[in-house]
């Protein structure tokens, strides 16, 4: 029989359909699989296995009936930052210590409406602050992929490292995933799959744990640009519990795959070529742009003069809007509490303990900026700063370009608790310098596996798409994935 | 700008964190090569620019001033480590 774990989303959409196989029989795959790798990588920090029976058991009643939705009988993996009504959410923080929420957030309400299963909940950076997933409360994500001929263990990249992880290692179908400065495009280019972090506004962020609200935003991380296109379709919608959410039809992002990119204009911005970036990451973009021109794309050389004061922007940006929104961490209302002489020292004791290191560092930062006379100076100056980031990409689209091709990361996984990257908080940032434009202009951005570096580790290139174009970054994604195959870690764990 | 152990422990208070002395010199240092690291910005001419609101052009959504939600003071108090009776159990806050 078939390994039921290899087969994309698309193909097993087929395969349920004429009644190949069940979701009963798919989804027991799968938590065969969560089982034995799960020890090993840990990915999951919750598996729901009784409520994925029920589910999956719904799935071929209806489909026995030939009824169901886009997604019926698909088992998932779930990010732990979203809102699953009485199940573990806790943004993998201790501060939200056995909160089960009573709500779903619309993201997964919509999955579950289109007939997906959820397998459980994924690890991830605490609060998604991180690009390791060294930051969760229960512990590391463990990158499927090591290096040719080594037992080193590496990172899956962060902060949806647990959604990146659980997908390279067939632990699920694909997973939902957030994205505030590059957290699923990073971990999907370490781990040789595919991620899109839509438009800002294109996925409601109700019933998603608040990071920095201007930034957020839910996208899916999956084998295939296909599989990805499937899932944006479902989880994107136009929700009026979001104000922010806009009101855009979603379009079918599937009809755009295999689509010829003849004639369509890419844009190269010199900009992300950063001194001292690996030979390799260079010659993958190279390669990228052979393979555009070879298929009768347009290539051409575009500025992008503002893109090196993204990042320190979004260490502005982000970390003020988290101080704001961590505030709700009280003690009071849910999670953690730890008690104190009075009610303040309730609320320092409980944070000192409930929140991380990380966590701590950025909503002190956060505070900072945003306290008594330095609000100009820091917020509102990072705030103008974003328009001319923004400005830069307006600039590009108004001369004809269709999408822009960099590489997604500045190197492919790391070491777990590496000494250097450890030693200067800035430098683990810097793993975000080519995602992190795409936040703060709030425009659509996709990592799509290109190639293995020399050590034999994934590298991924990143398209970026006009205000609500995803499915050009799609149809473009398509070609790269066409020409570059797909890749699979060698089996190591369980 | 660059802070010290005084101010990051004066920050810690509004952020309601409790930080060790320890932690407090540790943090000056973390706190001053991300803030030495955002000073990039001061390169950056940003006269006459408006700060940036929203990624496409909208207006804002609005909706009638009416009840849609409610009565559910039970479902909102079941995570709290600590209710009695639908309301949240606090320290004394008042004499």
């Amino acid at each position: 029989m078939t390994d039921l774990t290899k087969l994309t989303i698309a193909e097993a959409r087929e395969g349920l359909k004429n009644k190949d196989y069940t979701s009963t029989e798919l989804t027991e795959a799968f938590l065969g699989n969560i089982e034995q790798a799960n020890g090993a990588l840990n990915a999951y920090v919750a598996v729901t296995a009784d409520k994925a029976r029920q589910m999956a058991k719904a799935s071929d009643d209806k489909l026995a009936k030939g009824e169901g939705g886009a997604l019926e009988g698909i088992p998932l993996g779930i990010k732990d930052l979203f809102g699953t009504e009485g199940v573990h959410t806790q943004a993998c923080s201790h501060i939200l210590d056995g909160f089960k929420p009573a709500y779903e957030s619309t993201v997964t309400a919509n999955l579950w409406a289109d007939g997906a299963v959820m397998l459980g909940k994924l690890n991830m950076d605490e609060f998604a602050m991180g690009s390791s997933n060294e930051t969760s409360y229960y512990g590391d994500v463990i990158n499927p992929w090591r290096k040719k001929g080594s037992n080193q263990d590496l990172v899956p990249g962060g902060s949806s490292g647990g959604s990146a992880a659980a997908v390279a290692a067939r632990m699920c179908m694909g997973a939902t995933a957030t994205d505030t400065g590059g957290s699923i495009r990073q971990p999907a280019a370490f781990t040789g799959t595919v991620g899109i972090k839509p438009t800002y506004g294109r996925c409601s962020r109700w019933g998603v744990v608040a990071f920095a609200s201007s930034l957020d935003q839910a996208g899916p991380i999956a084998h295939t640009v296909r599989d990805s296109a499937i899932l944006l379709k479902s989880m994107a919608s136009v929700d009026p519990k979001d104000t922010t959410s806009v009101d855009i039809e979603v379009p079918d992002y599937e009809a755009a795959i295999g689509k010829s990119v003849k004639g369509l204009k890419i844009g190269i911005p010199a900009e992300y070529r950063l001194d001292g970036m690996p030979g390799e990451i260079d010659e993958l973009w190279q390669q990228g742009i052979a393979w555009l021109k070879d298929a009768g794309a347009e290539i051409v050389d575009i500025a992008m003069p503002h893109t090196k004061y993204a990042l320190p922007a979004y260490y502005i940006v982000a970390p003020a809007e988290a101080s704001s929104n961590l505030a709700r961490y009280d003690g009071v209302r849910y999670g953690l509490r730890v008690p104190g002489k009075d009610i303040v020292e309730m609320y320092e004791n409980t944070r000192a303990e409930g929140f991380g290191d990380e966590v701590k560092r950025r909503i002190l930062i956060g505070t900072y900026v945003l306290s008594a006379g330095y609000y100009d100076a820091y917020y509102l100056k990072a705030q103008k700063v974003r328009t001319l980031i923004k400005r830069d990409f307006d600039l590009a689209w108004q001369n004809g370009v269709d999408a822009i091709l960099t590489p997604a990361t500045p190197s492919a996984a790391f070491g777990v608790a590496d000494q250097d990257l450890h030693s200067d908080p800035v430098k683990m940032y810097l793993n975000d310098i080519f995602t992190v434009t795409v936040n703060m202009a709030g425009l659509p951005g996709i990592s799509v596996p290109a190639g293995l570096s020399s050590e034999g580790l994934p590298l991924g290139l990143q398209l970026i798409g006009k205000p609500f174009d995803e499915s050009t970054l799609f149809q473009v994604g398509q070609v790269i994935e066409d020409a570059a195959g797909s890749f699979e870690p060698e089996k190591w764990w369980g | 700008m660059s802070v010290d152990t005084a101010t990051v422990k004066r920050v810690a208070r509004l952020a309601r964190i409790k930080v060790s002395e320890d932690e407090a010199t540790r943090m000056t240092g973390e706190l001053n090569a991300i803030l030495g690291f955002v000073e990039q910005l001061d390169e950056v001419n940003i006269d006459g620019v408006e700060p940036m609101t929203s990624v496409v052009e909208t207006t804002m959504k609005k909706r009638a001033d009416g009840v849609t939600d409610g009565n559910k003071a039970a479902d909102i108090t079941k995570n709290a480590p600590a209710s009695e009776d639908n309301f949240f159990m606090v320290p004394k806050v008042v004499e």
